[in-house]
């Protein structure tokens, strides 16, 4: 039950997108239609779900203080959290290769589908972001493997909205200045107001 | 060509100056006309989260220009051994490196503020400037040039985020740089004026629907426009 709650807290109340501003440039981006809104998100929720639950074991394992004393006792005092940025980025780096290489092997469908989002995922704020918030939360393997695919699945609902609404919007009378980006941080603004209200339940 | 045109045409060309006018536009530029929130839609991610009150704001700027001018200044100088395969790796490595050190260094002499900016200090790493810079930029030019392409556009992101916090901060907490202005202004008026403060303004909404309205201006006033 308490991964449950952390999953709805994950995808609503602590959205990646309205709570933490993170993955906005792609977000802004990528939500001009429908579709290509849809395979970024599932692009996010998949290497979130793989990412954080990794990056886990390796904040646990190796850079946490006291982290290598699995090796040996002599190893205890040693502390390797200045390198959380550089082992985290690059777990990422290479895990969404490996996901691109994967998906390429045994699913051209969806690796045709998903085109560039693929590599670009790898400096998408939301993907550090969640398992930096990981680190910071101290999660267990679980909890963080939950946190990882509901924030992904998150991120994913937020732009897909965006999209949707910004294809009606093509049609409405915008003024000049506002158009494009002006608007659309509005539109987000009004939306992250409509997911304020979720914040008010309590899990 | 003998080799006595070439000497001569090599001869010919004078020095740049150290701030002539290309070299000023490229410093200038990222300000207004191609201002990286407000035009490029770059660096959005992390500009909005710390923009509640003005101090972390102002330390999240000056991390923000220390990389961005750093990573310019490296990468730029290994431009012609990186493989261009393997960029985006090199690249977040450096970058990494960079914004470790400036966590490290708020970590040890501004506690209270590497508590308050927590992971958003790591989220440097994928801020889209640096690496829209790194690759745009830096990859194809001279060292001192990138350093100033990096100092206009980290300049550019600057001056955006600090007016977002100001508005922010003036209309959430009724403070600018923590001076309680709003109690300055009702003292004045007499105990029966109060100057409410709005709840909305400290919320992620307020940074959206502030920046929203600061590119619209901002539109309006260079007439770019988006199709």
């Amino acid at each position: 039950m308490e991964l449950f709650n952390l999953g709805i807290r994950s995808i609503f109340i602590d959205n990646m997108v309205f709570a933490y501003f993170l993955g906005m440039c792609s977000f802004l981006a990528v939500s001009k239609k429908v579709s290509t809104a849809l395979g970024l998100g599932a692009a996010v929720i998949f290497v979130l779900t793989v990412t954080v639950p990794v990056n886990w074991l390796l904040n646990e394992y190796v850079l946490k203080e006291g982290a290598l004393s699995w090796i040996s006792a002599d190893l205890a005092s040693i502390d390797l959290t200045f390198l959380r940025f550089i082992m985290f980025i690059a777990i990422i780096a290479s895990m969404v290769q490996l996901v691109e290489m994967v998906v390429e092997k045994f699913a051209p469908a969806l690796y045709g589908a998903l085109g560039i989002f693929l590599p670009l995922i790898a400096v998408n704020c939301a993907i550090l972001g969640g398992s930096l918030f990981m680190a910071q939360r101290d999660y267990t393997l679980a909890e963080s493997a939950v946190y990882g695919f509901g924030s992904g699945t998150g991120f994913c609902l937020a732009i897909v909205a965006l999209a949707a609404i910004r294809e009606k919007l093509k049609y409405s009378h915008v003024p000049n200045g506002l158009k494009g980006l002006g608007i659309t941080m509005l539109l987000t603004g009004l939306m992250g107001m409509a997911f304020m209200s979720f914040m008010g339940i309590d899990l | 060509m003998s080799a006595e045109t070439i000497e001569k045409a090599i001869e010919k060309k004078p020095a740049e100056a150290l701030l002539s006018k290309r070299r000023k536009k490229l410093v200038t530029d990222p300000l207004v006309d191609e201002n990286p929130i407000t035009i490029q839609v770059l660096g959005i991610c992390s500009a909005l989260a710390v923009t509640t009150q003005m101090k972390p704001t102002l330390v999240m700027a000056i991390s923000v220009i220390f990389v961005v001018v750093m990573s310019n200044l490296v990468i730029s100088i290994m431009r012609n051994t990186i493989p261009s395969r393997v960029r985006i790796i090199v690249q977040l490595a450096v970058v990494a490196t960079l914004v470790t050190l400036v966590s490290e260094v708020l970590r040890a002499f501004a506690y209270d503020m590497y508590k308050e900016l927590a992971v958003f200090v790591g989220l440097i790493i994928t801020n889209c400037i640096v690496m829209g810079r790194l690759e745009a930029f830096a990859l194809g030019n001279k060292p001192y040039d990138s350093v100033l392409d990096g100092f206009g556009s980290a300049l550019g992101y600057s001056w955006i985020i600090l007016t977002v916090a100001f508005f922010r901060e003036l209309w959430g907490s009724g403070s600018v740089f923590g001076i309680p202005v709003f109690d300055y202004v009702s003292g004045i008026f007499g105990p029966d004026f109060k100057l409410a403060t709005n709840g909305l303004m400290v919320s992620p909404v307020g940074a959206f629907i502030i920046l929203g309205l600061i590119v619209w201006v901002q539109r309006t006033k260079t007439g770019y426009v988006e199709h």
